[in-house]
């Protein structure tokens, strides 16, 4: 079967992003060193944003769609995603339109590859068999791999990559067992359509071989593979590493845009492909949220270095919105109430992006601009930078989930969705957490606001890191006053995943 | 108009800050801001019709239909008089901030997102906005008392923080377990539904769910042992926020209690009085134990209002009368706990006002220190000399009845308990007199010879609170008439 051009249209997103990181690339060789093709790049990701509108447009109106016989499903589940990462893409490039200065004369490739991941990434949320969604994981990741060497003079940073690269190896090599234990008991790779994994699961005996073992076993390998995406406990331990030692946009990259595509995979995996067994990995994943939100807030109490509490943080997180896989309906019939965990789940992986988002961008105004990434490096930023820092400290108000903020509403939902699911237990771990992270997050504005800084003058900070800043803590503000914005879109893409 | 009351001091507070305004401008603005408020919940106030009853300026919006989240706000007989103490109060401190002037306009955004935030806790009808109020209402207590406090106002603040996120978590643990007990087109948040409802059979024992609010509430009240948290930010806190926090947001608890463990789940406080009870001769007694041994005149006051909001807990407790039949159940109990959140809010607010005021002029808070004041601080004496007296319940004074109606209801059911709480009366006489001896009266002290009295400003503060005071205790009425009409629905569902 050939290629048509409906299936380069469904394709466009990602076809323009690569297309875009080409291109910049290729600028670069014109304008040597120019800021040129960095704003090419932010303002090309217009064009991916702008098709994926268009084709939720389409969906909305035909019904989700495969391309190239059936390895690539349209849905408003993926475009969800890969509006959100374009976004994620487009800001953090923003914001790091003078960060950048420092890999001179190597921006526009900095800037490129962040796009080849992100196209990735993009893929990897609308991947319809396991052949694809294994393609889309590498193209996601080995970009990031040189992303988080840059620096390439500093030894965190070297360290940094290898560690990636080294575990990122690990984590395909236990993800592509399972996936072979998964076709071999159930002889196909499809996630969505005719003849998938789902279907034939729901046949049972004698169309599954080894009964359910072989699927259950495939299942916990994938989930080990992709709990290297997600910073899940016990897959955690790069995280904080990875994140200290690779340039801050890097970071702020790798826990918003890679964890989210992470949890699109995840979420259609389980819920669409391996509903019928939802009783058993609904414990295993609920077990899970539970250890890694608890791991990840009690270390991050202990951390001095700045990114790496935002590391733990971002292993919290993850612990959070594995709640909302956790919760599968169980009792409910009605169809809103049936997708809540997912919705919930979406809606907390957008709030957290642009919480993360101003936390990293904040960084990057504060510590890096001293090049001091101590956690007391924040001391009085109030005074030094008093935008920053009030920024950041909206970001730590939501990251601990107080109103009225994204992360409160963000908590509800996941909560109010475990809940719904009959895991009481769980949302009680999950707002004790809270009250725990509450003590670090607290901490650092404790710090900004209270402490004398060492070095009272002030701190600039470049206009487009400070524009990035308000656009993503006002998005902080406003979802958490007017949250049905996000929560219809969140509801939308959930629903397709169940039906 | 509920949203007005609740967001005039809110964007009141974000207007100062965003002006220039100096910190003399900054204060006369906020002042502006408050006044304003206060006519307004004073009509609001004056123009619910207690004979009707019932949810009055009501207003309803969607606000996430995809999780049924309603902003719906009103009053009852219950919150009304609870609004228009906030209104009352919120002018106090801003007149006691009258000195302010570091980082004023930052003080007075945070003083007046406070207050604010305070409205929306009791103006709320939905559970989730109440919810979040009763969050948002954290962020402005930790920067003021952080900010512009004493002593270790970090760990204080830090530590106000975490005890009431803490309870904040089991509240909202029982909420979400509260509507998803319902069957599904029943589900919602709206309060004013959610009492009609039959509540018994959750999906996790009502009892638990009773249990996640009253540990809530309780630390914010605070009910012995949750109440550790209370000294350290009173006396760390600013003057205005420990008048604040004094008289408004520890009604929070008292108002939560009554609205939500009394309005929602009768039974089982029914099945709890004897447990509160006991908590209520605990933090009656323990408080007044421990005020005795106070030297810091601020920790001082502050476990006399540990001790004084054991009689709210005991006015709850009395719901256990209507255990052995309805018979020997009255109201009294109820309408003289939600009658002691007002009073004491008054009471309590005026002392911490004169402390402050004593503070700011001798610049000590310990009490061997002091002596003989009321002979360079007439004014002030006076002010310190009515709080204690109505403190300790001095008839004429709004103390007075708030305790009588707690007694008269709780005695049927727990004859030993009120007896052991009224002794609790015996020694608020004792610590308030034995603390105005050796602070207001004895011999001149010639180091305190150069201080002045109460600038205007501060009789102000002082006249804000005292009217109510003399008000209420002269013509009880005035606030029991609406109470009464807020707590009828409660009071029939008891059976009384």
């Amino acid at each position: 079967m050939g290629v048509t051009a409906r299936d380069l249209f469904l394709v466009s997103p990602e076809l323009a992003t690569t297309l875009l990181a080409t291109l910049v690339i290729l600028a670069d060789l014109l304008f040597r060193g120019r800021r040129g093709p960095l704003v090419l790049a932010v303002v090309g990701l217009a064009a991916p944003v702008a098709l994926s509108v268009a084709l939720w447009g389409d969906v909305h109106a035909n019904g989700a769609q495969t391309a190239f016989g059936g390895s690539l499903v349209v849905d408003k589940f993926a475009l969800f995603f890969k509006l959100l990462i374009a976004g994620i893409a487009g800001l953090a490039l923003f914001a790091s339109l003078d960060f950048v200065r420092r890999f001179h004369p190597y921006q526009a490739e900095f800037a490129g590859l962040a796009l080849y991941s992100a196209s990735g990434l993009m893929l990897l949320a609308g991947a319809a068999d396991l052949i694809t969604v294994y393609v889309a994981i590498e193209l996601a990741t080995l970009p990031v791999v040189a992303l988080a060497a840059f620096t390439k003079l500093q030894v965190r940073a070297i360290e940094a990559a290898v560690k990636y690269l080294v575990l990122s190896a690990v984590s395909s090599a236990a993800l592509i067992y399972g996936f072979a234990f998964l076709y071999g008991a159930t002889g196909t790779v499809q996630l969505v359509g005719e003849l998938s994994i789902g279907q034939v699961v729901a046949m049972g005996d004698p169309a599954l071989a080894f009964g359910g073992t072989g699927v259950m076993v495939g299942a916990v390998l994938a989930t080990a593979g992709f709990g290297f995406k997600l910073s899940m406990v016990p897959f955690q331990m790069w995280t904080p590493d990875v994140y200290e030692g690779a340039p801050t946009p890097v970071g702020a990259f790798l826990a918003t845009a890679s964890k989210a595509a992470a949890f699109a995979i995840v979420l259609r995996l389980f819920y669409a492909a391996l509903g019928d067994f939802s009783p058993d990995w609904s414990a295993m994943f609920a077990a899970l949220a539970a250890i890694t939100m608890t791991v990840g807030n009690l270390v991050a109490i202990a951390q001095t270095n700045v990114k790496r509490l935002l590391g733990y943080s971002a292993i919290a997180h993850a612990g959070y919105m594995l709640v909302g896989v956790a919760a599968v309906a169980a009792r409910s019939q009605e169809a809103a109430d049936a997708s809540l965990g997912i919705a919930s789940a979406l809606f907390y992986v957008g709030g957290y992006a642009a919480m993360t988002l101003t936390a990293f961008f904040a960084v990057m105004a504060i510590s890096d601009a001293q090049d001091d990434h101590r956690v007391a490096s924040l001391a009085g930023a109030a005074r030094r930078s008093p935008f920053v820092a009030g920024a950041l400290a909206v970001a730590l108000l939501a990251l601990t989930g107080i109103p009225p903020t994204v992360g409160f509403m963000g908590k509800l939902f996941l909560f109010n969705a475990a809940v719904n699911a009959d895991l009481v237990w769980l949302a009680l771990v999950g707002v004790v957490n809270s009250v725990v992270s509450a003590y670090y997050y607290v901490g650092v504005i404790r710090l900004m606001y209270l402490r004398d800084p060492e070095d009272a003058s002030p701190l600039p900070s470049p206009l487009t890191l400070r524009v990035a800043l308000g656009v993503t803590s006002a998005l902080i503000l406003a979802l958490g006053l007017w949250p049905a914005a996000l929560l219809d879109l969140a509801q939308d893409a959930a629903r397709v995943i169940l039906t | 108009m509920l949203t007005l009351i609740t967001f005039l001091p809110i964007a009141g507070g974000v207007l100062i800050y965003a002006s220039r305004a100096d910190a003399q401008r900054a204060r006369l603005l906020a002042l502006a801001v408050v006044l304003a408020e206060l006519a307004l919940t004073a009509a609001m106030y004056a123009m619910y019709a207690a004979s009707e009853g019932g949810y009055q300026y009501v207003q309803r919006a969607d606000w996430a239909a995809a999780f049924d989240m309603q902003y719906l706000v009103g009053v009852d007989g219950l919150s009304a008089p609870l609004v228009l103490l906030n209104g009352i109060l919120g002018v106090a401190a801003v007149l006691v901030s009258w000195n302010v002037t570091e980082r004023a306009r930052l003080y007075f955004l945070w003083l007046l997102v406070l207050q604010g935030a305070v409205m929306g806790v009791f103006v709320s009808l939905d559970l989730i906005l109440f919810f979040v109020f009763w969050e948002l209402e954290l962020v402005p207590m930790f920067f003021l008392i952080s900010m512009w406090g004493t002593g270790r106002r970090e760990y204080s603040a830090m530590k106000f923080l975490i005890f009431t996120f803490l309870g904040s978590a089991f509240m909202f643990t029982a909420i979400l377990v509260l509507y998803f007990s319902l069957p599904g087109a029943e589900r919602t948040f709206d309060m004013t539904a959610l009492i009609w409802k039959d509540l018994s059979d959750l999906i996790v024992p009502s009892s638990l769910v009773f249990g996640g609010f009253l540990i809530a509430f309780a630390v914010k009240l605070p009910i012995f042992p949750l109440h550790t948290w209370l000294p350290d930010a009173h006396t760390d806190a600013p003057t205005a926020v420990s008048v604040m926090l004094a008289g408004v947001l520890l009604k929070m608890g008292g108002y939560g209690l009554l609205r939500i463990n009394a309005g929602m789940f009768p039974d089982e406080l029914v099945a709890a009085a004897p447990l509160l009870a006991t908590l209520a001769v605990v933090n009656v007694l323990y408080g007044a134990f421990i005020v005795m041994r106070q030297t810091d005149l601020k920790r001082l006051v502050a476990y006399s209002s540990v001790s004084h909001m054991g009689f709210v807990v005991l006015g709850l407790a009395s719901v256990g009368a209507s255990a052995g039949g309805a018979a020997q159940f009255n109201a009294a109990g109820l309408n003289g706990a939600a009658l002691q959140l007002f009073t004491h809010g008054t009471i309590t607010g005026l002392l911490f006002v004169v402390v402050g005021l004593v503070y700011e002029r001798a610049h000590t808070r310990h009490i061997p220190d002091m002596g003989g004041m009321s002979r360079q601080m007439p004014l002030i004496a006076v002010g310190f000399m009515i709080a204690g007296l109505a403190s300790l319940g001095l008839p004429t004074t709004s103390g007075f009845v708030a305790e009588i109606l707690v007694f008269l209801g709780t005695f049927p059911a727990y004859a030993l308990p009120t007896a052991l709480c009224a002794f609790g009366v015996v020694l608020a006489a004792g610590y308030i007199l034995w603390t105005a001896q050796r602070t207001m009266f004895g011999p001149r002290v010639e180091r305190w010879d150069g201080l002045r009295d109460a600038t205007p400003v501060d009789v102000g503060a002082m006249a804000v609170l005292v009217i109510p005071i003399f008000a209420v205790g002269l013509y009880p009425a005035l606030v029991t008439d609406i109470f009464d009409a807020g707590l009828g629905p409660i009071v029939a569902r008891l059976g009384g």
